[in-house]
């Protein structure tokens, strides 16, 4: 189940990951080798079989909603890379209209 | 006198000591900090030390006290937690560069009950970043490095808190076990580790890695001591939406009953081929004790579970990759600067995950993308039902199911770092238990002959059996009497 540098810049892309040229080669190496032995899944009879995306089954864990106090802004601010008032502040996103 | 040695005491030895008024908490919580002074040079265990407000609550603890103020069980108890549990105020690193800065402006709920129990916290342990390792190697903070024998790993994630307790820095921490993160490193070090129940106890505040299997628990040097903490930290938590509802049995009540008639499976496919045989004869040893104890041992297949790892190294990347998106440097930890959102997403992302955390967003973004989800998420999950089916079985034959809790003992610093695939295959006998949601304990079996290190006894059992694995598990603890002192000598 080897595979490819593409693959590896593909989901570099996807996960937002910039990889360096050596990095790229070595996780294509060493993602193959893990891929390779739990391949070994697939062929395993498991199609009848359903999914268990979660060990517990809890199904509408419900609460009432009652407003509660809820005055974090300034201590969740404090960690803020970047703000500007009360909002966080990053780089432009959208292009000039001009 | 007595204060240069408290540090060597167990919890319950503690608290009947200060119920007693022979010792003070704060002199407890200056023994201990004394003694990570010395320790933490050679071993790195706490990412962040917080032993002055430990020392001036103690000394509250001793105020109230004599005040005739009613106190917890657990109060003026010294405590770390690792380093991936928010501790408001107080930074929480998750063992990663990304969050060097990061003081959360919350607790979680298991440092919120054992804060009101008024222990004292004396620091964050170190951990694999993200809980991602078996050996505390992924670390940006650095290694931690075994009591035992400093050259070794402690195991991990959990290895900061493994390393802290049996080094005598602290008689209870905090770990918690994605796929044997507790147990691991509490095999390594000679210490008990207990992986609750899923849902058991709160994931509120834990930083999340793979949320479907994410569960806190106590590494303590005694059953009784493990049994304490998970009294105090298992209740229902309407802040964690996994949370199983209702009350919790007693696990105290149980521990010195006899366990004659109990019975005992050994996982067949997990008994011992490929593994280290120091490891081998104390397992073997171990179970010759549970007979002499009325125990009876039989062999149990469970077909699936040597394909847990498998499944693990698809579902917990697929989580992982998932939960770390949101670590992008716009709200909290860091931001590498760059002229657009993407660049500095990317940016950020490369300089403040290490690589191990990197290696688990790439495999779990590549099984859950177009065209290969169904084939690697699917088939994963198909698998872990089956887990949970095997499992179901083996428990309606025996009461509980044991092996060794890893292959071999310690093994050196950068040993096992080059190659993840090597590095994953310590965790085969502990990452079924996550998958199927079931608990498990760690309690040490005896020293290796080949080596001197520790082994660990794995004592797993079907979800919510945690008073009966407790009950089991003191009593092989009390036939074996491990003697953990060497690692208090470092």
């Amino acid at each position: 189940m080897a595979i490819s540098r593409e693959d590896v810049e593909h989901v570099a892309r996807l996960a937002r990951l910039e990889l360096t040229s050596e990095e790229v080669e070595l996780f294509r190496e060493q993602l193959s080798a893990v891929l390779e032995r739990a391949q070994r899944i697939q062929s395993l009879p498991l199609a009848d079989v359903p999914p268990t995306a979660h060990p517990v089954q809890l199904h509408n864990v419900w609460r009432d909603d009652v407003v509660e106090p809820c005055d974090v802004t300034e201590a969740v601010l404090a960690n803020a890379p970047e703000r500007e008032g009360d909002f966080f502040r990053v780089p432009r996103i959208l292009e000039d209209a001009e | 006198m007595f204060s240069t040695e408290l540090w060597r005491l167990s919890a319950s030895e503690l608290v009947s000591l200060i119920e007693r008024r022979e010792v003070k908490a704060a002199e407890v919580a200056e023994s201990v900090i004394a003694r990570i002074e010395h320790a933490e040079p050679s071993l790195n265990a706490f990412i962040s030390r917080t032993g002055d407000a430990s020392v001036r609550h103690g000394s509250r603890v001793d105020e109230d006290r004599s005040n005739g103020v009613p106190l917890p069980p657990l109060a003026g108890i010294p405590i770390a937690i690792k380093d991936i549990v928010c501790t408001k105020g107080i930074r929480t690193t998750a063992g990663s560069k990304i969050l060097e800065n990061y003081k959360p402006p919350y607790d979680a709920t298991v440092w919120a009950d054992l804060r009101n129990e008024r222990t004292l916290l004396v620091g964050k342990t170190n951990l694999d970043e993200f809980a991602m390792g078996s050996s505390c190697e992924n670390s940006g903070y650095g290694p931690t490095r075994n009591p035992w024998d400093v050259t070794k790993v402690p195991g991990g994630s959990s290895g900061g808190s493994a390393a802290a307790v049996a080094a005598g820095m602290v008689p209870i921490a905090i770990g918690t076990d994605t796929g044997g993160s507790i147990r691991q490193p509490a095999s390594l070090c000679g210490v008990v580790g207990l992986k609750p129940t899923y849902g058991l106890v709160s994931r509120y505040g834990l930083v999340a890695f793979a949320s479907s299997l994410d569960q806190a628990g106590p590494m303590t040097r005694s059953v009784r001591d493990a049994a304490v903490v998970l009294k105090t930290i298992s209740r229902h938590d309407p802040r964690d939406s996994t949370s199983i509802p209702g009350d919790r049995p007693d696990y105290l009540s149980g521990l010195g009953r006899p366990i004659s008639g109990m019975r005992f499976g050994v996982i067949q496919e997990l008994s011992g081929e490929g593994m280290q045989p120091g490891v081998v004869e104390r397992f073997q040893q171990t179970l010759t004790t549970i007979n002499r104890l009325g125990g009876s041992v039989e062999e149990v297949s469970v077909p699936s579970v040597t394909y847990g790892i498998d499944a693990y190294y698809v579902i917990t990347p697929a989580e992982a990759s998932s939960n770390l998106a949101r670590y992008d440097g716009t709200r909290y930890g860091l931001r590498v600067e760059a002229p657009d959102v993407l660049a500095m997403n990317r940016a950020t992302r490369e300089a403040g995950f290490g690589a191990e955390v990197k290696r688990r967003i790439l495999l779990g973004t590549y099984v859950l993308s177009s065209g290969y989800y169904e084939a690697w998420y699917g088939t994963a999950l198909k698998l872990r039902t089956q887990i949970i089916r095997d499992f179901e079985a083996a428990f309606s034959k025996v009461d509980l199911l044991v092996t060794p809790t890893t292959p071999t003992t310690a093994f050196a610093i950068g040993e096992k770092t080059a190659d993840p695939l090597q590095m994953y295959l310590n965790d085969i006998c502990t990452i079924p238990a996550n998958l199927a949601g079931s608990c498990g304990i760690s309690i040490p079996c005896g020293l290796a002959p080949e080596d001197g290190l520790p082994v660990g006894f794995q004592i797993m059992g079907p979800a919510l059996a945690e008073a009966t694995v407790l009950r089991a598990a003191f009593a092989i603890e009390s036939e074996i009497g491990f003697d953990g002192a060497r690692a208090m000598q470092s």
